[in-house]
């Protein structure tokens, strides 16, 4: 028998625990092939069976070696929960269950020496959702009419770029009475009000990324509706770069400038503008720190688009060179508005903080009018990799500091004038149609979201400690890895059709959110339509309390 | 539902041709007040239309706070009129001790200044005369523009009527343009402020309907324009966005269309001034309405008109004979003032036009 030592490391210390049926396995091997963690093994033990040959009982016994299943006692091979070993069992005789006793965040930290890392979003479940304590409570009833969401029509775009106030529009009257203008406004694209958010490529397997670009290009072309999805930090396929559907992507630059230098060079290929340039300075989920990708999962073709070997990425927590918000407008702003000849709006992506207003209010005040949108990331968000003490216990709800921001603009005049696009846990429940419209009824032009898609996509992770690997490159579903064994396992057509079925569901959804309140056009601002039967969050968002 | 109207002659009209027009129109408990603006007055008001008359009602010490602030800032009255009034007993009007209209001439200082100078005046001295008087509720400034007059008071619009005995026409209270409108908004408290139509620098409206993007262009308006107040009503934003547009822009009344009720985008962009309109709907995007509307609006030149939300909830009719044009709210008002018109004629504006009556008469359909 194996010696014991305290210290070692069983099962029992581990979130998970293996639960297997010996009597219902058939030994077919397909939970061990599965796991991509190596967080099951096959063993053999000793048995003892008690067994009677004759007319009557005379009970023997036998010792017998058995094949059999069992967990890995690793704090690097552990089960996550994944929950693959149960889907692929014939017999059902296999599954991973929750363990509470879990000893993992201690023993890791002191096996390791290192901090936690791992992906996914906060798992310190708090209360309820503030977005679920509101509800949309101004019903058209005798005063007005209620639309049809059937039969009438609505419009559903909200802008990205800077809006000139209105004074400021270059506008002349001619003896026509007509207005005239030949002057440059800044650019303005109006797209859908749910941008799918910035998840590179890297942090994403080729297989997603392209089922993602594929649904974007089918909903653009088949379905009307003019859906962008930012590329995140780390490049695009030099391929996509000189296609037309160059159209529908957002460019992300963040602090690391991950495959800036092939985007550079594509330029004078380029046969379409990307839909905008989103400059990257902080995300939700891990706020104040940098973008991080393993080096498990900078694979080739990851080095080729990136230009850098196969090493941990991380992008530091800060635009080195950048010292102050007027810095950044100048240099970051200016270069790109210019490297694309004022052709292209350029905005901005900070993490929800304590200090978002001073920011917002910095650039809404920008009197060359070159910011073109402020996109808040709230905590509640996931990341493909951080450091778990980042994730959980760093970061800014979301809502009330959209609506700081919205309330700043109207004090000043200048709601609108740099659109607002929020996220950050957004969809956090499955039903994303619902929490973006009480955003933008709170102040948010649009929403963006990028942990929902990959739920879209199969992702089985969630916020209570299920899988959350991305960061090792072994995810299960083939979304978070570079693994080819791995991502096979995903289709990709599969994924867009998701993803498109998704909008479709979700358009439908503004919609019989939009038709009650007798609304045709996205009622940004519009907090009237906003209830909470919480009297400290109406009393903070400034909505009506009800009960 | 308010019953608005809106009547454009050539010939000098009495506001009794107002109270019929919306007669007919009362259905069921609708009797919370009558207002009305009248514009390029006629009367005794014929030979002031240069000079800006104060339409006020207010108590005895309502008048003292007022003219003290008049004659502080150095107007001289040159004409005072007060209405006649029928105190009968069971009339169902909730009257103010006084109504005052009386015209001013302009303080030493200004009778050489710029017309947008003065224009600038009268707001300011509107304004401040509002504030004055609101502290326990001495009176209401509406208006204080040259050949301008407002009355408004809640109660049964019959009864107002006769209280003030506006039943009987006469030539001395006359105009060739009226404004009316009866039952105040009830979706806010009754005050007479929250009645249309709403009257600031010589721009007029009043509407039918709800705007549910009050909230919205209330928001925006507070900071555009000292002038943009008060928010009683959410039909003062279709006001405050028409002197928006037209007066501070400097717009072109056609774009006040596209502000208020914007082409959907793919409608855009399939037009040659899709630049312009796109700017338009972006940066104005918070003056945009929704809900069902009806506005009547009018000039400062005596233009008026009237167009509906983008999708039709209300509506609207216009009629004319050789001599005057009537919009209304609803046909039959149309039908008890001019009874022998051609009533194929009238034009049932849809959801993307303007109609626009000039000073001539002149009847433009605008698409949109």
């Amino acid at each position: 028998m194996e010696t014991m030592k305290l210290n070692d490391v069983t099962a029992n210390d581990l979130p998970w625990k293996i639960k297997y049926d010996a009597s219902r396995c058939t030994m077919c091997g397909s939970c061990v092939a599965t796991c991509s963690f190596r967080a099951i093994l096959p063993k053999v033990e000793r048995r003892r069976m008690v067994f009677s040959e004759g007319n009557f009982p005379e009970p023997k016994a036998r010792f017998s070696a058995v094949p059999v299943i069992r967990q890995a006692k690793s704090v690097r091979d552990y089960c996550r929960g994944c929950g693959m070993c149960e889907k692929v069992c014939p017999n059902d005789a296999i599954h991973p269950e929750r363990n509470m006793d879990t000893r993992h965040p201690i023993i890791t930290r002191c096996l390791g020496g290192d901090s936690i890392k791992r992906g996914g979003r906060k798992n310190l479940e708090g209360t309820a959702r503030t977005l679920d304590k509101i509800r949309v409570g101004r019903i058209s009833q005798m005063t007005d009419p209620s639309l049809d969401a059937q039969r009438h029509t609505f419009d559903l775009l909200a802008p990205f770029g800077r809006i000139l106030p209105p004074k400021k529009l270059p506008f002349t009257p001619d003896s026509d009475q007509e207005l005239m203008t030949n002057e440059l406004t800044p650019p303005v694209n109006w797209v859908y009000p749910v941008i799918i958010g910035d998840m590179s490529i890297g942090a994403l397997s080729w297989r997603m990324w392209e089922g993602v670009a594929m649904a974007v290009a089918y909903l653009n072309e088949e379905c009307g509706m003019p859906v962008r999805m930012c590329s995140g930090e780390g490049g695009v396929p030099v391929r996509l770069l000189k296609s037309k559907y160059l159209k529908y992507l957002i460019l992300q630059i963040a602090s690391g400038h991950f495959g800036w230098n092939r985007i550079a060079k594509s330029m004078p290929h380029m046969v379409e503008d990307p839909a905008g340039i989103l400059i990257k300075i902080g995300q939700g989920a891990k706020p104040g720190d940098g973008g991080l990708l393993m080096a498990q999962k900078v694979a080739e073709h990851i080095q080729a688009i990136r230009g850098v070997p196969k090493t941990d990425l991380l992008s530091p927590p800060n635009h080195q060179g950048l010292y102050s918000i007027e810095e950044s407008v100048q240099k970051m702003f200016l270069s790109f508005n210019a490297a694309f000849k004022f052709r292209v709006p350029v905005a901005i992506k900070v993490a929800a903080s304590a200090t978002s207003v001073s920011v917002f209010n910095n650039l809404v005040r920008d009197p060359y009018n070159i910011v073109g949108g402020f996109f808040l990331d709230g905590i509640d968000g996931g990341t493909g990799a951080a450091h778990e003490v980042s994730l959980d216990h760093t970061g800014h709800p979301i809502v009330s500091k959209l609506r700081d921001c919205y309330l700043a603009a109207v004090t000043q005049g200048r709601q609108g004038q740099i659109p607002l696009w929020a996220a950050g846990g957004l969809g956090k429940t499955g039903d994303l149609a619902a929490d973006a419209f009480k955003m933008i009824a709170l102040g948010a032009n649009g929403v963006f979201t990028g942990k929902l898609i990959l739920q879209m996509a199969g992702c089985i992770g969630n916020d209570m400690g299920r899988c959350n690997a991305c960061n090792t490159g072994l995810c299960p579903a083939g979304i978070t890895t570079q693994e080819p064994q791995l991502v096979h396992r995903l289709d990709p057509e599969r994924v867009a059709q998701n993803i498109v079925n998704y909008y479709l569901a979700m358009d439908q959804e503004f919609k019989k959110l939009m038709a009650p309140i007798g609304n045709s056009s996205l009622p940004v601002g519009r907090s009237d339509a906003l209830v909470s039967t919480d009297r400290a969050v109406a009393e903070r968002l400034q909505i009506q309390h009800v009960c | 539902m308010c019953r608005i109207g809106a009547i454009k002659s050539r010939n000098y009209i009495h506001p009794s041709m107002a109270l019929q027009l919306m007669q007919s129109q009362q259905k069921g408990h609708d009797n919370s007040g009558f207002a009305m603006v009248m514009q390029d007055l006629g009367g005794i008001f014929e030979s002031y239309k240069h000079l800006p008359t104060l339409s006020m009602a207010c108590t005895d010490a309502g008048i003292k706070i007022a003219e003290d602030i008049l004659h502080e800032i150095g107007f001289h009255r040159v004409m005072q009129w007060a209405p006649e009034v029928n105190d009968e007993p069971g009339l169902d009007i909730n009257a103010m001790p006084n109504y005052v209209f009386e015209t001013f001439d302009y303080p030493r200082n200004y009778r050489k200044a710029e017309q947008k100078e003065k224009e600038e005046l009268l707001l300011d001295t509107r304004l401040r005369l509002r504030a004055a008087l609101e502290p326990n509720e001495e009176g209401f400034a509406y208006s204080f523009w040259p050949d301008v007059i407002t009355l408004k008071e809640i109660g049964d619009p019959r009864d107002i009527g006769t209280y003030f005995n506006l039943w009987e026409g006469n030539d001395r209270f006359t105009a060739k343009v009226i404004t009316a409108q009866c039952r105040q908004n009830t979706n806010y408290d009754i005050v007479r402020y929250a009645a249309h139509p709403f009257h600031l620098q010589g721009y007029s409206v009043l509407a039918n309907g709800e705007n549910t993007f009050y909230l919205k262009n209330k928001e925006f308006q507070q900071g555009l324009h000292r002038g943009y107040i008060g928010f009683e009503s959410d039909s003062q934003c279709f006001l405050y966005s028409l002197h928006y547009v037209h007066r501070e822009l400097g717009w072109p009344l056609r774009y006040y269309k596209h502000v208020v009720t914007p082409l959907p985008f793919e409608q855009i962009e399939q037009r040659e001034d899709q630049k312009q309109l796109l700017a338009i709907r972006q940066s104005l995007a918070h003056l945009e309405i929704n809900g069902p509307n009806t506005i009547i609006g009018l000039l400062p030149d005596n233009t008026l008109f009237s167009c509906c939300d983008a999708k039709k909830l209300r509506p609207v009719v216009i009629g004319r004979d050789t001599d005057t044009i009537v919009i209304s709210s609803e046909v039959c008002g149309i039908n008890e003032v001019l009874p022998d018109r051609d009533w194929e004629t009238d034009i049932y504006p849809n959801e993307r036009e303007v109609v626009v009556i000039d000073d001539n008469l002149e009847v433009q359909r605008w698409k949109q």
